[in-house]
């Protein structure tokens, strides 16, 4: 589904990524995990389209079709998704016209009609249902004045509903308590199908108890240094990152 | 001849034609020597050191305009009106009043004419007690005085809560090439009465015209007063719009400015807080393009003490539009516990484009809660990345970044019919439209 070949990107002619490879297919779930600075956010922005970022050099495709030309909005026709890890406030929009607007913009981008409005309802009942989210935060102003797991859960209620095909969840457990991690990894899980495809950005072993990898990726400094199955994320919890910096050195 | 002298030679021959025995008769003569001596305000004015006259001045103005022969048809004015919306009406159409076009009211309180007021025995109290008494002797001031004719006459009896809203609205026509207008307005609000205004200056044509209108408001004890200036007009119409409101004890009085249209638009609002526990709330929502030009004068004087004023002021400017934003705030010495907030905050989406914001806070008092601030900046860039990466275009992006900067100011509106015009005109100010309304 999605695929980065020797991926250099980053800022004002600099690179923060230094040559990713990453392969991610329909149904598999990839964990990326590295140290502060890293370079995972900006990874989880260059898959998304962030105008900040250039590209230096490399390819990402998506289904085979080149995407790294498109702005933000076409990558979200086509399926990306990104989950923010500090999302922006928008006050006077509500959560559900925000919503609203999202879709049917990208339904339209698509050639289609506005969606029903009865169906769009029903679909924000099922989803907000889901994720345990009171009917009065959805006419709250977008994100203004919630707390960091309210802001996250919202991310996940958006990502419910925009059905993507690639879900790029940027440090979606920070700020998280435990109860509120298991909600949103339990929403996660149910959107889960051989269709679509989960990159999950961390810094901690905790969120992937739930949303289990089938591959976990360590990143540092621009580079993925070292790939494997869901024990090398028990392995750096335990260990940190130190012995693979050695490794890499060696 | 210019502008000045036209309106000094014109002004021999309008008060000839006026009776001698006008309450006002005395004041006109005083205003037409202010503004002999002080004429049309210039740059060299620190009030004036943004906004110039000058271009303005040039054209050759009909100072008493032709009225029209035929007149105009509801049906096609009928936009300007909030019309889903029962309300008084007191309509100009190039300065005369339209009987047509108006719902006036003389039952139980008085919604009427400044003509009405000036001309009738049973009104000569209140305008004695009120005309000109809160306004100052500036020069547009003191030439609107000498000139005042016509405008809207409002007076609400103490106790009485207006049931609807009051629109104020002036026309013109384009009958002229060229047309000064000077529409006066008065509006006494009695003791623990309340009333929702709203007004309005509208040009139906290309052809130029330059408004100079001045406006006296006075709240009595508890007096309540909600006034929303609509300013979307077509860009020949200039506007220079000045308002004294008065306040007495416990009144609270709220004044909204939405300024989307128009050439040059000058406000100068200026509020006195004469009693105690006064509630001053100012606000305004500016969105210009092309060469527009909006320059908000604020003055709120804390004369008495326990008394809050509030200033929220946000701006949108784009191409090479310009707005100015000078603020002026006075705490006389005897207004201890005054809390007097002032915020200003702009956005400039075009290089081209250019704001002037000046916060001026002059504080005599010791023990007073006084804050300002402002802020020019562009549109949030990661804010507009976070839309974007859920599927909304740039445009539409970027109108909903917009109104969630300009939110807090509709937020207040209480009229919900004008709210919702106020987000329609936003949308088309910005050019797009959403799937909902905010």
């Amino acid at each position: 589904m999605l695929h980065i070949n020797n991926l250099h990107a980053g800022v004002e002619g600099k690179d923060i990524l230094k040559g990713i490879n990453l392969e991610v297919k329909a149904g598999e779930v990839h964990a990326i995990m590295g140290p502060n600075g890293s370079g995972k956010s900006t990874l989880a922005s260059v898959i998304a389209g962030k105008e900040e970022f250039e590209m230096h050099k490399g390819a990402i495709t998506l289904e085979g079709e080149d995407i790294s030309e498109l702005d933000p909005e076409e990558r979200a026709h086509k399926g990306i998704f990104l989950s923010f890890q500090y999302p922006v406030e928008i006050p006077g929009v509500s959560v559900t016209n925000f919503i609203k607007t999202a879709i049917n913009e990208t339904r339209k981008a698509k050639g289609l009609e506005d969606m029903p409005a009865a169906e769009m309802l029903k679909m924000i009942k099922e989803k907000a249902d889901m994720l345990e989210i009171d009917r009065k935060f959805l006419s709250r102003s977008l994100n203004e004045g919630f707390s960091g797991g309210e802001k996250k859960r919202n991310e996940i209620f958006q990502l419910a509903m925009m059905e993507p095909k690639l879900a790029i969840l940027d440090e979606t457990d920070s700020g998280l308590d435990i109860d509120a991690l298991k909600v949103v990894a339990n929403g996660v899980n149910k959107l889960r199908s051989q269709e679509n495809a989960v990159v999950v950005i961390t810094h901690y072993q905790r969120l992937l108890d739930y949303i289990v990898p089938d591959f976990v990726h360590v990143l540092m400094d621009g580079k993925i240094v070292k790939s494997g199955g869901k024990e090398l994320a028990y392995e750096l919890e335990e260990k940190g990152y130190d012995w693979i910096k050695e490794e890499v050195n060696a | 001849m210019s502008l000045k002298d036209k309106l000094l030679s014109s002004y021999l021959a309008f008060e000839d034609n006026l009776e001698q025995d006008s309450p006002i008769h005395d004041l006109r003569n005083e205003a037409i020597k202010i503004f002999e001596s002080k004429g049309f305000p210039s740059k060299k004015e620190e009030a004036w050191k943004y906004t110039s006259l000058n271009a303005l001045l040039k054209s050759d103005y009909s100072v008493f305009p032709k009225q029209l022969e035929r007149s105009i048809e509801f049906k096609e004015v009928k936009k300007y009106f909030l019309h889903d919306l029962d309300t008084y009406k007191i309509v100009f159409v190039d300065g005369v009043y339209s009987s047509f076009l108006s719902e006036t009211t003389h039952d139980k309180l008085d919604v009427c004419l400044m003509s009405s007021a000036l001309n009738k025995a049973k009104y000569k109290p209140v305008v004695e007690a009120y005309f000109n008494k809160a306004a100052k002797q500036e020069s547009l001031t003191a030439l609107n005085t000498a000139f005042a004719k016509e405008g809207a006459y409002i007076h609400i009896p103490k106790h009485k809560e207006v049931e609807k809203p009051i629109e104020i609205i002036n026309f013109s026509t384009g009958n002229e090439a060229a047309v000064f207008l000077q529409p006066r307005n008065l509006i006494v609000v009695g003791e623990n009465a309340h009333v929702q205004i709203i007004e309005r200056h509208q040009s139906l044509s290309e052809n130029e015209v330059l408004t100079n209108c001045v406006t006296e408001i006075f709240a009595e004890k508890r007096a309540h007063v909600d006034y929303y200036k609509i300013q979307n007009n077509v860009a020949t119409a200039s506007l220079i719009d000045t308002t004294y409101i008065s306040q007495e004890r416990d009144s609270d009085c709220n004044v909204h400015t939405f300024s989307f249209g128009g050439k040059l638009t000058r406000n100068n609002l200026n509020f006195y807080q004469e009693g105690e526990h006064c509630n001053s709330t100012l606000k305004g929502i500016t969105i210009l393009e092309d060469n527009q030009h909006v320059d908000h004068n604020t003055l709120v004087h804390h004369i008495a003490p326990n008394c809050e004023s509030h200033q929220d002021y946000k701006g949108i400017f784009g191409d090479a539009s310009t707005g100015v934003f000078n603020g002026r705030v006075i705490v006389e010495k005897d207004a201890q516990k005054t809390d007097a907030f002032q915020q200003n905050n702009n956005i400039l989406i075009d290089d081209k484009a250019t704001i002037n914001a000046k916060p001026q806070l002059e504080i005599f008092a010791d023990d007073v809660k006084c804050s300002h601030g402002c802020t020019i900046g562009q549109l949030d860039e990661e804010a507009m990345f976070y839309m974007r990466s859920r599927g909304i275009g740039k445009k539409e992006a970027r109108a909903l970044l917009m109104y969630a900067f300009a939110n807090n100011v509709l937020e207040s509106v209480k009229i919900p019919e004008l709210k919702r015009r106020i987000n329609k005109l936003i949308a088309n100010k910005i050019g797009v439209s959403l799937g909902f309304e905010i």
